[in-house]
């Protein structure tokens, strides 16, 4: 078995099941938490409560009017490599397939130049995120050993899929092996690093303007 | 089938044959040319190769289907008639020889008594083990002790085909005779292999030409293949290459992209992950090769290819195979078990935290009440 059949074979097949395990197990965790009983009469009807969450969701996902000076460029910057991030995973055609044999649906992708193009900016962007991280003081002090690290295994997919693209420094399946093996790598790191956000950060938004909302203020 | 091969240089031979020395140095220079090396190694060859006896060459066929040999005899540059009568001395080729029998076999012993140590082995096939070594006899001998005494007196082995160079088909899962590549079998002697199902012509001659020329075994990958014809991908050399730069796919056989030539990637084209010459040689004479005939490469040339998955099946999602079918289905019960029992470690997990909540304000309250 060489690198490429050991990386997509069983070393995906136990990173899968490590992802599928350590985020049900987290969601699961956190759903199932008690939430303190709040013993004040609540200031809002059922509906004002639910609707609470839903707008904080998209009134947090946006500058605040009184901050917009001081945050909106590290949004557009978080916004920008989002996006790339998602452009990257979801329209390569090679990931397309591999979805689509997993899942049986496929769609179509962009043209591998422009994926290319939007690689170097994502790369671009996400040196740029490390650098705001390392030399903002207040980012400094709140970073840990996750958030580097969750940095750096996102960046390797990027790097060794970039590289196996452009068949960059070794043969082509020797690079596939490597990236699929950082992939691999990333989803079992996932579910227990701050990489787990994309599962809580809607929810905790929502929860947090419910429970505003309940007490009568919005957010 | 010379006898008298050691007495004639090539040199000899050719000059016996008609062929002027710069006729000659001209089929060098083409023959260099097919194999990347730089142009100076023609009139290097060439000058060798004059004086040089012609080299023993025995051809040994164990489990295999010929396929290899046919492609063989197809060879443009140079032709087998041209390699076998004026380059080499092939003493031995049980498909190729007149002689059948007891007569064969002891011209077989006798190539190989009188060139011990200078005769090139070529093996066409795979060495099946099992039963004794009874899946593949010739001569009442088993093809294993056949290449385990052959291999002795060999200066190289050159293991033509896949199934000589890593096993091909028959020892592909369940391997049901116990087939070996040669490279399993024998350690102690330089082997190139020339892989492929079959190979290509040009590069099995080219291959044959460059060893017996210089008396040096060529550059060799880790799998022991001539860098000069497996040193890129048939995907780095394919002319359908820009159509995968742009995205452009075909996505069935009969479809507008496989009309307008686009990638055959997402139809499970292997030529990413396969290192031949196809793309530059080419067959038959550099007429066409499969991917230009409108089929995806299967990989052929690479060990394993035939366990590999579904030929149809993109290279990314090779290892899965088609949605639906059995292998992504055990992937995704995986997903699931593991889904499964993520959720109990959940409530699990969550049990015991409400446990503690409920300890820890059990304990405030009874503090409180001490308190009071």
């Amino acid at each position: 078995m060489n690198l490429l059949d050991f990386a997509r074979g069983p070393a995906l097949k136990v990173a899968i099941a490590v992802f599928c395990l350590g985020v049900t197990w987290r969601i699961a965790a956190f759903a199932l938490l008690r939430i303190r009983f709040d013993l004040n009469r609540p200031r809002a009807s059922v509906f004002k409560f639910l609707a609470g969450g839903l707008l904080t969701v998209g009134s947090r996902s946006w500058p605040h009017r009184e901050f917009i000076g001081r945050t909106a460029a590290g949004e557009a910057l978080g916004y920008s490599y989002h996006l790339g991030l998602f452009a990257l995973v979801l329209l390569f055609t090679p990931h397309i397939l591999f979805l689509g044999s997993l899942f049986g649906v496929t769609w179509p992708g962009l043209p591998s130049s422009l994926i290319t193009v939007i690689s170097a900016l994502t790369l671009t962007l996400f040196l740029a995120v490390l650098f705001r991280r390392v030399t903002n003081p207040v980012m400094r002090m709140l970073s840990n050993f996750d958030d580097y690290f969750s940095w750096f295994i996102t960046m390797l997919v990027m790097v060794t899929g970039i590289a196996a693209t452009a068949h960059f420094g070794a043969p082509y399946e020797t690079l596939l092996g490597v990236h699929i093996l950082s992939v691999d790598a990333l989803l079992i790191w996932f579910p227990f690093g701050k990489l787990m956000h994309a599962f809580y950060i809607f929810p905790s938004r929502a929860l947090n303007g419910a429970l505003l909302a309940r007490k009568g203020a919005t957010s | 089938m010379s006898a008298n091969h050691e007495e004639l240089t090539v040199g000899e031979s050719l000059r016996r044959a008609g062929i002027s020395r710069r006729g000659f140095i001209k089929f060098c220079t083409a023959t260099a040319s097919v194999m990347a090396l730089p142009p100076w190694m023609g009139a290097a060859m060439a000058e060798q190769l004059r004086h040089a006896p012609r080299p023993s060459v025995l051809y040994l066929s164990f489990q295999e289907c010929t396929g290899c040999f046919e492609s063989l005899t197809r060879s443009f540059a140079p032709t087998i008639e041209s390699l076998i009568f004026n380059v080499i001395s092939l003493d031995y080729d049980d498909t190729l020889m007149a002689a059948a029998g007891d007569a064969a076999e002891t011209a077989l012993a006798t190539a190989m008594k009188d060139n011990f140590g200078k005769y090139v082995l070529v093996i066409d096939g795979s060495v099946p083990t099992g039963a004794g070594g009874a899946y593949c006899t010739a001569g009442g001998r088993s093809a294993v002790d056949i290449l385990r005494e052959a291999a002795q007196g060999a200066a190289a082995i050159v293991c033509v085909g896949t199934c000589s160079s890593f096993g091909g088909i028959p020892f592909a899962d369940p391997n049901p005779t116990g087939a070996w590549p040669v490279t399993a079998l024998v350690e102690d002697k330089p082997i190139i292999n020339v892989s492929g199902c079959p190979p290509i012509p040009e590069v099995i001659t080219g291959t044959l030409l460059q060893f017996v020329s210089t008396g040096q075994v060529p550059d060799l990958d880790e799998h022991r293949r001539p860098k000069a014809f497996f040193g890129n991908t048939i995907h780095d050399r394919c002319y359908r290459r820009p159509f995968y730069d742009e995205g452009k796919f075909a996505k069935s056989f009969d479809d507008e992209g496989a009309r307008n030539g686009w990638c055959l990637y997402e139809l499970g084209c292997k030529g990413p992950t396969t290192h031949n010459a196809c793309a530059t040689i080419k067959w038959n004479g550099g007429t066409s090769f499969p991917i230009e005939s409108g089929h995806g490469c299967l990989g052929c040339s690479e060990p394993g290819f035939w366990d590999k998955g579904s030929f149809y099946a993109a290279q990314s999602s090779a290892e899965w195979g088609k949605a639906g079918t059995p292998s992504p289905r055990r992937a995704l019960e995986l997903g699931g078990a593991a889904v499964a029992a993520g959720a109990v470690l959940g409530v699990a997990s969550a049990g015991v935290s409400r446990l503690r909540q409920h300890r820890s304000e059990q304990d405030a309250a009874d503090h409180n009440q001490k308190e009071g």
